[in-house]
């Protein structure tokens, strides 16, 4: 076809051949609007029903309270501890490193000082090494803060404790010091944050219990997840009943690198990190545990021993049990059997490297099995498994309805609900709940890649948790992880570690308040 | 030089009728994907931005990152779509169309192109390098310049018109 064999060019005039030519493919938005159409209302139909059958369709996205500190007195910190989760919580205070910030990105300082500015000053820093207490006394001297107060460092917590420039403290020490620090500072009227394992032993939990209960303190243990505005969108779906009768949890917690495995003591060229007895109060740090000649790996790696912490069940198996508790309300186990062994890390560690923990709690009628590696870092996920649906808790939570559902069985008879995939995808970075749409929406969801947003802001959890105990301090609204949700959570933890240790399973009689 | 860009063969039916249907199938494809993001209100190219590879990875990671950028690429990336699908179908300013539509799709490709090291997610088979998104694109700017929309399409009214003012 060509220009001259059809259209005479020269003549003038458009022919009614051209006109049909020119229109030729109009038609084809026709058909496309038609099967567009076609599809997509069917698509909306399906995704309510969905969503109702779900009893979904009403569900809110979570959000932040905002509280207004701008009025509120100032908050005057003492921080415990200032090795790595200390400087985390000063930022989540709002108070930086200049080495941090010079390494960061330019994205992860926007996301940090987007943070709302949460009125507290860090008043005092307590570290028996010279170089965490100088890097905290830095940190509280951060210019952007205009009520800041250069703090003061104290050689021992009581000081601090005595101190009348402090309000509230922070404990970051390594695990075997949290009670007995949480103890004083109760007795000594400060509010306490304290991070998990809140003890290390199972007496400590009550002497902790008993000191929080007879004080008026605002006390906080450091379960930061219960924060992610997954997990409480989790609460919610439980609560309506959505999968039915949850009689199992899954819950596991993979990594696979030395760091992950608690060997911190070297500098990525191998090298020792620093500290030696000259600039490290050895004797304050080891405190009440057995006297041991100084040494940095015990130093930066003590959760490998039995004498300074619980292992994997009170580092990372407690973050899992407290969002069990958090979620379904579960309490204290009636037992717990746990096994494992140091299969990968043959070092001179005396905590398992694989870890498993099966819990019943008869009265839920619920079994919670969780399981660990330090060598591998499959992602295994975990999940809530009900007679109707099962839901995958990380940063997305993902329900699948079960093929032999009984709520669920005509919808699923009729073809209305897809057994073979999620049928619901709840994702916090988004601001609606939705059915889910593509292949690639699924991929990232579960991969929990998806930052959690906030009215368009990435959000910290440890800030999150923080702020709460900060809120509950001057308005007296609740935190998550109070004494008793601590008491339950830590409880669970020895019973696990008691169980691997002795190579039994161990009961809680809830008449004498102790592991059996 | 522009008039050996901008001449137009000579073709002949099969020929034309081909690219024709060509055209129609991307203008279709481009269409859809965009009235596709437009009808989702959670749509966001942010995802696809994040996993970008490559040596243009920090730009397209900071327009994902950009609260401000980010909702102008989303916008402008989804209704351009809309607008070049639609021209393409009617063969409607056919060649302008066409250079959008291949630049956005080799855009697309630069974000994440199918390298030795780099495994997408939105991937389907197996690419090196040379992927469906190069290839759509390329495609596209074969219709740019074999430009068909005079021949079939609305672009045949302009022509005329034209040619008969210049005749006059």
């Amino acid at each position: 076809m060509s220009e001259k064999s059809n259209n005479n060019p020269g003549k003038g005039g458009i022919k009614r051949r051209d006109w049909i030519k020119a229109m030729a493919t109009i038609p084809v938005l026709g058909a496309f609007g038609v099967s567009a159409y076609a599809k997509w209302s069917s698509q909306g139909d399906k995704k309510t029903d969905v969503l109702k059958t779900l009893k979904l369709d009403s569900i809110k996205p979570a959000s932040v309270k905002t509280q207004s500190n701008s009025k509120s007195d100032l908050i005057r910190i003492g921080i415990i501890g200032f090795g790595v989760r200390g400087e985390q919580i000063a930022r989540a205070l709002g108070y930086a490193l200049p080495e941090w910030l010079n390494k960061q990105s330019e994205e992860n300082i926007t996301t940090w000082s987007a943070q709302d500015n949460l009125n507290v000053a860090i008043t005092g820093i307590c570290d028996v090494f010279d170089l965490h207490a100088n890097k905290g006394l830095t940190a509280s001297d951060y210019e952007y803060q205009p009520q800041r107060i250069k703090a003061k460092r104290f050689k021992s917590y009581k000081d601090m404790l005595d101190s009348n420039e402090i309000d509230a403290v922070v404990i970051t020490t390594p695990d075997f010091h949290h009670a007995q620090m949480a103890i004083d500072a109760a007795n000594a009227g400060k509010h306490v944050f304290v991070e998990k394992c809140m003890t290390r032993t199972e007496d400590e939990v009550f002497e902790v219990e008993e000191a929080v209960k007879n004080s008026n303190i605002v006390f906080q243990l450091g379960h930061q997840y219960c924060q992610n505005a997954a997990f409480r969108q989790a609460k919610e779906v439980l609560r309506r009943n959505t999968a039915g009768k949850i009689t199992l949890i899954e819950t596991t917690t993979n990594r696979n690198s030395p760091h992950g495995a608690w060997i911190r003591h070297t500098n990525p060229d191998g090298s020792l990190r620093p500290g030696s007895p000259q600039n490290i109060d050895w004797k304050q740090w080891l405190g009440k545990s057995p006297t041991a000649p100084f040494s940095v790996d015990r130093f930066y790696n003590w959760t490998k021993w039995w004498d300074y912490a619980t292992g994997l069940s009170g580092q990372l198996m407690a973050h899992e049990v407290d969002l069990a508790n958090q979620l379904l309300g579960v309490g204290i186990p009636y037992s717990c059997s746990a096994s494992g062994g140091i299969y990968f890390y043959k070092d001179n560690r005396e905590i398992p490297d694989v870890f498993h923990a099966v819990f019943e709690y008869p009265q839920k009628d619920l079994t919670l099995i969780y399981s660990a590696s330090l060598a591998s870092e499959l992602d295994r996920g975990r999940t809530f498994m009900g007679h109707d649906a099962s839901i995958k808790l990380g940063n997305t939570m993902e329900i699948t309805i079960d093929p032999k559902s009984t709520q669920y069985k005509s919808h699923i008879k009729e073809n209305l609900l897809d057994t073979s995939q999620p049928a619901v995808v709840f994702d916090p970075s988004k601001d609606k709940v939705d059915a889910v749409t593509s292949a690639t929406e699924k991929y990232y969801a579960s991969r929990g890649l998806l930052y959690t947003y906030r009215d368009g802001k990435k959000v910290d959890t440890t800030y999150l948790h923080l702020k709460e105990w900060l809120d509950a301090i001057r308005f007296g609204t609740p935190v998550s992880v109070p004494i008793d949700k601590g008491v339950e959570v830590t409880i669970a933890c020895h019973m696990a570690t008691k169980s691997y240790k002795e190579k039994r399973t161990v009961f809680w009689d809830p008449v004498k308040r102790r592991i059996v | 030089m522009v008039n050996q860009w901008t001449k137009v063969p000579k073709l002949n039916n099969v020929q034309l009728s081909i690219l024709v249907l060509l055209r129609v199938l991307i203008g279709w494809h481009l269409l859809y994907e965009g009235l596709a993001k437009v009808t989702n209100p959670n749509w966001t190219s942010a995802y696809y931005l994040e996993q970008s590879g490559w040596i243009f990875s920090g730009v397209f990671n900071s327009i994902a990152e950009s609260s401000f950028w980010l909702p102008i690429v989303d916008f402008t990336n989804q209704w351009l779509l809309v607008v070049v699908g639609t021209l393409l179908i009617l063969g409607l300013l056919t060649r302008t169309s066409a250079v959008i539509g291949a630049s956005l799709l080799f855009i697309y490709y630069l974000a994440q192109p199918p390298l030795f090291e780099a495994v997408s997610m939105q991937a389907d088979g197996n690419n090196l390098i040379v992927n469906k998104v190069l290839i759509e694109s390329i495609a596209l700017v074969c219709l740019a310049v074999i430009p068909t929309g005079q021949f079939i399409g609305l672009d045949r009214v302009i022509y005329l018109v034209r040619r008969d003012k210049t005749n006059v």
